[in-house]
C-alpha cells in the first residue's frame, strides 16, 4: 500500500552511482561521484588523464571496490565485488586492450568462461545459434569460425562486444573503443552502438575524443580531478564547452605554429629495408632526410612499416639493408644500439609506452631515469642515490605537470596521459638532436594532448629534428612540416603540410601511387 | 582476468601476509601433531625451547640460518632478473669442490691469505656454475629452470667422481677429502667470542655467519642501490623496456645467474670451511632447495630473506631437538611441518593476500 504504483514513477536509471569514493594511497581517484545513466541511452564520460574515469568504471565492473558509496543497477542496490558479479548484474565491458585468445576461433572466444558444462560441444552449438541471432539483430556480421588472431582490430573489437552480449549484458561499457580503430572502423562501431541503443541496450562510452561524444552520445558527464563537474545533454553543448569543463580553463583545440626554419640535414636514411622473423619484408627501400628544426610526419594505417622504421632508427632492430647517417657520419651496426644512440642525441618516445617505454612495476622516479641510469648525476660510481633520483623526478614532474607529482608512486597507478608525460619529460629534457616520436597522444586526452603538442612544436622551434609516427591523421597534419605516407613498408609519397589534404593523403596511405 | 591484482600496503605485503601464512601452516602442523596423539602446545614449546632456549640451541639455529641466508639470497637475486634458479644445490656443490681444492693446494699460504682466497674460490666456482645455464638461456634460449636442475645432477655426479677417484682421502672408506690444515678453516664462533669474555658452547656456528650477514647488506645495496641492480630489476620486470633503455637482457641474465651462483657458494663456505673442514659427499643436504622457499617467503628482499632464514633455522634446530625428546615425532614429521610452511608461504601466497586485503578493508571501514 505504501509503494507508489509502478506507472507513476519514471523508469529507474540503468545505472545509478551514489557518492562513490575511492582512494589509492595519497591519491583520491574518485571523490563522492554521482552518476545516472538512463536506460536505453548512450552516455559519454569524458575527462582529462587521471580524472578518474577508468577508476569509476573499474569500480562499476568489480575490478576495484569503492571505499564508500552505492551502486544501483536498474533501481536495485548491488554489491559488485568481482567482474563475475558485474556480469551477473547485466554489465559488460569492452576493454581498451582486448581480452581475447588470439589462437582460438570467434565462437570459442565467445563461450570462453561461459562454456555451460564440461563438454564443449553443446556450448559451442548454443553459442553458434546465439551468435547468428545476435548478428542478425544488430547487424554484427562475423564469421564464427575465423581465428581471432587473423581478424582486423575492428573485428576483434566486435568479438569483444559479442562476448559481452552473449553473457546477457544490457549495459555495455566501452573504454576508449576507438583508440585502435581506423576512421571507417570507428564509424562502423558508432552505427553498431546506435543499433544496440535502438534495441534497448544502455551504452557507457569513455573517450577523450570530443568529436565522438558529439556524434554518438545522448548525454555527457564530465569528470575533473576525481569529481563529476558537469552532466549535460549532448544536444545542448559544444566541444569547446566540454573541453573547458574538463580542463577547468579555456583550451586551444588547434595547434598554432610559426613557419619552419629548417637547418642542416641531421638524419639521412637511404635504402633502408628490414626482414622480420617471419621472413616478411616490412620495410622496403625507405629513404628520407630529416633536417634540424622540422617535424616530418609519417601518415599510414597501423602496421604498414612505421613501427619498424622507428625501431630500426632507435637501434632496437637491425635493418637488413640500407644506410643511416647521423650528422653526415654513417652509423655502423655497433653504434646502432639504443644506449649509444642516446649518447649521440637520438632520443625515442616509443609507440607502446607501457610495454616498451616504462617498467610499470617501478616507481615513477625510477622510470624517469630509464635509459639514463648510467648518468653520473644519479649517484656515485656503481651506486644510485635515491635522493638524487627523487629530486630529479620531482623537478621533471613539476615541469611537465605530471599528476600526481609523487615520485614514489608506482608507475602503473598513473593514468595513460601522465605515464606518457613521464616518458616525454625523460626524453625531451636530455636536449635531443633527433627525436623519434611514436603515437605521442594515443589514449591521452585533451588537456594533455595540447600540452604534448605544444612541447613538440617548441622543440622543433629550438632546432630539434623530429620524426613523428601517428595513426591519427589529424595529428600528423596538425604537427608536421612535411608528411610522408607509408603503405606496405614503402614510402608512397610526400606532401608539404600546407598543401596536403586528407583525401589525397588517404589515397597515398592506401598505396595508390602518385599520378606522375 | 579472473581477479584484479590485489594491492596491499607495503607493511601488509611484507609483514602481515607471511605472518598469516606461517600461522596457518603452524595450525595445520598442529593438527598433524594431534593426529599422532601428541599435544601441539607441548611440541611447540619443545621446538622453541630447543631452538632458542639455550646458548647452544641459539648457536645451532644460527648455523642453519647461515646456510639458508646464502641459498635464499641466491634464489632472490635471480628472481629480480626474472629467473628461477633452482640450481643452488649444484652451484654449492661445485663451490665446495673449489673450496676444497683451494684449501688443499694453497695450504702453504698463511691463513690471512688462504681464507679469503678460498672464499673467493667458492664464489668463483658457484658463479661459474650459475653462469653456464645463464649463458645457455641468453644465447640458446634454454630455460634455466630445466638447465639448473639438470646441472644439479651433473654437479653431484662430478663430485662423486672427484671424491672417489681424484681428491679422495687415501685409504678412507668414506668419500671425503683429507682434513684441511688448521689455518685453512673458519674460526668457530665460540673461539671468536672467547676473547670478549663470552663463553659459548662448541657448536658448528662459525664466522661464516658474519659473512652471511654481510651478504644480506651487500645484496640489498646491489639490488636497490646500484646501477647494476637497477638493470637487473628492469630486465626482470620488463625485458622489452630494458632493450629500449639500452640494457642488454642477455648480458644481465648471465651476470645475475653468476651472482646467484656465487651466493649459493656461501653454503660451501659455511659447511666445508666452517663445519666439516673437508669436502664430504652431499654436504648440500637440500639447503639449496629450501633456499627457494626462503626467497619466496622473504619476498626476494634481503630483510625478508634474513627473517625467513631465521625461521627455517629455528625449525631445523628445534625440530631436531623435538624428535630427540619425543620419539613419536620423528625427523620426518619435522620435514612435513617444514613442507607445510613452504606450501603455505610459497605456493598458497595468493590465498592469504585476499584474506588480508578484505581484513584490512573491514578494519578501515570501521
Amino acid at each position: 500500500m505504501t509503494e507508489p504504483p509502478r506507472s507513476a514513477v519514471k523508469p529507474a536509471p540503468a545505472i545509478e552511482l551514489i557518492g562513490i569514493s575511492k582512494r589509492f594511497g595519497p591519491v583520491q581517484a574518485n571523490k563522492d561521484v554521482a552518476l545516472k545513466v538512463a536506460a536505453g541511452s548512450i552516455h559519454g564520460i569524458v575527462g582529462e588523464n587521471g580524472a578518474g574515469k577508468s577508476t569509476l568504471m573499474s569500480i562499476l565492473y568489480g575490478f576495484y571496490e569503492a571505499d564508500s558509496g552505492e551502486i544501483r543497477v536498474s533501481g536495485t542496490a548491488r554489491k559488485i565485488r568481482a567482474p563475475g558479479e558485474a556480469i551477473a548484474a547485466g554489465i559488460g565491458m569492452v576493454h581498451q586492450h582486448f581480452m581475447l585468445v588470439e589462437t582460438l576461433s570467434v565462437v570459442e572466444n565467445v563461450v570462453l568462461g561461459a562454456e555451460g558444462g564440461a563438454w564443449l560441444k553443446g556450448g559451442l552449438a548454443r553459442a553458434r545459434a546465439e551468435l547468428a541471432r545476435l548478428s542478425q539483430e544488430y547487424g554484427l556480421v562475423i564469421d564464427p569460425d575465423a581465428i581471432v588472431g587473423d581478424l582486423s582490430v575492428g573485428l576483434q573489437q566486435r568479438v569483444e562486444i559479442l562476448k559481452a552480449l552473449y553473457r546477457g549484458a544490457d549495459i555495455l561499457i566501452l573504454d576508449e573503443p576507438t583508440a585502435v580503430l581506423t576512421p571507417p572502423e570507428a564509424n562502423q562501431l558508432f552505427c553498431l552502438l546506435r543499433a544496440l541503443k535502438a534495441q534497448g541496450k544502455t551504452v557507457i562510452l569513455i573517450t577523450h575524443k570530443l568529436r565522438e561524444i558529439m556524434n554518438v552520445t545522448d548525454r555527457v558527464s564530465v569528470m575533473r580531478r576525481g569529481e563529476m563537474v558537469a552532466h549535460v545533454k549532448t544536444a545542448e553543448t559544444s566541444p569547446a564547452t566540454l573541453a573547458e569543463a574538463m580542463v577547468g580553463r579555456r583550451v586551444l583545440l588547434r595547434v598554432e605554429k610559426a613557419p619552419r626554419q629548417p637547418g642542416p640535414a641531421v638524419l639521412e636514411i637511404a635504402g633502408l629495408s628490414y626482414v622480420d622473423g617471419r621472413d616478411c619484408e616490412t620495410l622496403k627501400d625507405v629513404s628520407l632526410t630529416l633536417h634540424a628544426g622540422e617535424i616530418v610526419g609519417i601518415a599510414g594505417v597501423a602496421g604498414n612499416g612505421q613501427s619498424e622504421l622507428l625501431e630500426a632508427l632507435a637501434g632496437l632492430i637491425q635493418p637488413s639493408r640500407g644506410v643511416i647517417r647521423f650528422n653526415g657520419q654513417i652509423l655502423n651496426a655497433a653504434e646502432r644500439n639504443p644506449a649509444r644512440l642516446r649518447k649521440l642525441g637520438l632520443m625515442h618516445i616509443p609507440e607502446d609506452r607501457q610495454k616498451a617505454g616504462l617498467v610499470t612495476a617501478f616507481s615513477a622516479a625510477e622510470n624517469a631515469i630509464l635509459g639514463y641510469h648510467d648518468d653520473p648525476a644519479f649517484g656515485p660510481g656503481p651506486f644510485l642515490s635515491h635522493a638524487a633520483i627523487e629530486a630529479h623526478a620531482r623537478a621533471a614532474f613539476a615541469a611537465y605537470d605530471v599528476r600526481p607529482p609523487d615520485p614514489a608512486l608506482k608507475t602503473a597507478k598513473f593514468s595513460g596521459g601522465n605515464q606518457q608525460k613521464i616518458v616525454l619529460a625523460r626524453e625531451i629534457e636530455r636536449a635531443p638532436k633527433v627525436l623519434l616520436v611514436g603515437q605521442p597522444t594515443r589514449g591521452v586526452d585533451i588537456g594533455a594532448i595540447e600540452f604534448i603538442h605544444r612541447r613538440l612544436i617548441a622543440l622543433r622551434d629550438a632546432g630539434v629534428a623530429i620524426l613523428l609516427v601517428s595513426v591519427e591523421l589529424e595529428e600528423v597534419m596538425a604537427l608536421s612540416d612535411r608528411i610522408l605516407a607509408m603503405c606496405g613498408g614503402r614510402i608512397t609519397g610526400e606532401r608539404a603540410a600546407e598543401t596536403a589534404d586528407e583525401r589525397d593523403l588517404g589515397l597515398l596511405m592506401a598505396g595508390v601511387s602518385e599520378a606522375a | 582476468m579472473s581477479a584484479a591484482p590485489i594491492d596491499l600496503p607495503r607493511w601488509a605485503n611484507a609483514g602481515l601476509v607471511p605472518l598469516v601464512s606461517v600461522a596457518a601452516a603452524l595450525l595445520v602442523a598442529g593438527l598433524v601433531v594431534i593426529g599422532i596423539g601428541e599435544s601441539p602446545l607441548e611440541a611447540t614449546t619443545l621446538l622453541l625451547r630447543g631452538a632458542l632456549g639455550s646458548a647452544e640451541g641459539v648457536s645451532f639455529t644460527l648455523y642453519y640460518t647461515t646456510n639458508f641466508i646464502f641459498t635464499g639470497l641466491a634464489v632472490a637475486v635471480a628472481f629480480h632478473a626474472g629467473l628461477f634458479n633452482i640450481g643452488g644445490e649444484g652451484q654449492a656443490t661445485i663451490a665446495g669442490i673449489f673450496v676444497a681444492l683451494a684449501c688443499l693446494w694453497l695450504a702453504p699460504l698463511p691463513g690471512i691469505l688462504l681464507v679469503p682466497l678460498a672464499i673467493l674460490a667458492a664464489a668463483a666456482g658457484g658463479a661459474l656454475y650459475g653462469f653456464i645455464p645463464g649463458w645457455l638461456q641468453a644465447t640458446r634460449g634454454s630455460h634455466v629452470v630445466i638447465t639448473t636442475i639438470m646441472f644439479n645432477f651433473i654437479a653431484a655426479t662430478l663430485s662423486v667422481y672427484l671424491l672417489v677417484e681424484v681428491i679422495g682421502k687415501p685409504g678412507s672408506m668414506q668419500a671425503e677429502t683429507p682434513e684441511f690444515a688448521r689455518h685453512a678453516i673458519l674460526t668457530p664462533m665460540h673461539e671468536l667470542l672467547a676473547p670478549l669474555g663470552l663463553k659459548l658452547p662448541a657448536t658448528p656456528l662459525n664466522s661464516a655467519f658474519l659473512l652471511a650477514l654481510a651478504a644480506l647488506v651487500a645484496v640489498w645495496a646491489l639490488i636497490y642501490r646500484s646501477r647494476l641492480g637497477y638493470a637487473i630489476r628492469t630486465v626482470g620486470a620488463n625485458p622489452r623496456a630494458a632493450a629500449y633503455a639500452g640494457i642488454s637482457p642477455a648480458r644481465i641474465i648471465m651476470v645475475a645467474m653468476a651472482i646467484s651462483g656465487a651466493l649459493a657458494g656461501g653454503l660451501a663456505v659455511n659447511e666445508v670451511m666452517g663445519v666439516q673442514h673437508r669436502l664430504l659427499l652431499d654436504f648440500t643436504a637440500g639447503y639449496g632447495f629450501v633456499g627457494i622457499a626462503v626467497a619466496l617467503m622473504g619476498r626476494g628482499h634481503p630483510v625478508g630473506v634474513g627473517l625467513a632464514a631465521l625461521l627455517f633455522g629455528v625449525l631445523y634446530q628445534g625440530g631436531a631437538e623435538l624428535s630427540f625428546d619425543k620419539p613419536s615425532i620423528t625427523r620426518d614429521m619435522v620435514v612435513v611441518i617444514g613442507g607445510v610452511i613452504i606450501l603455505f608461504a610459497g605456493a598458497l601466497d595468493g590465498l592469504f593476500r585476499r584474506v588480508v586485503a578484505s581484513g584490512l578493508r573491514f578494519g578501515s571501514a570501521r
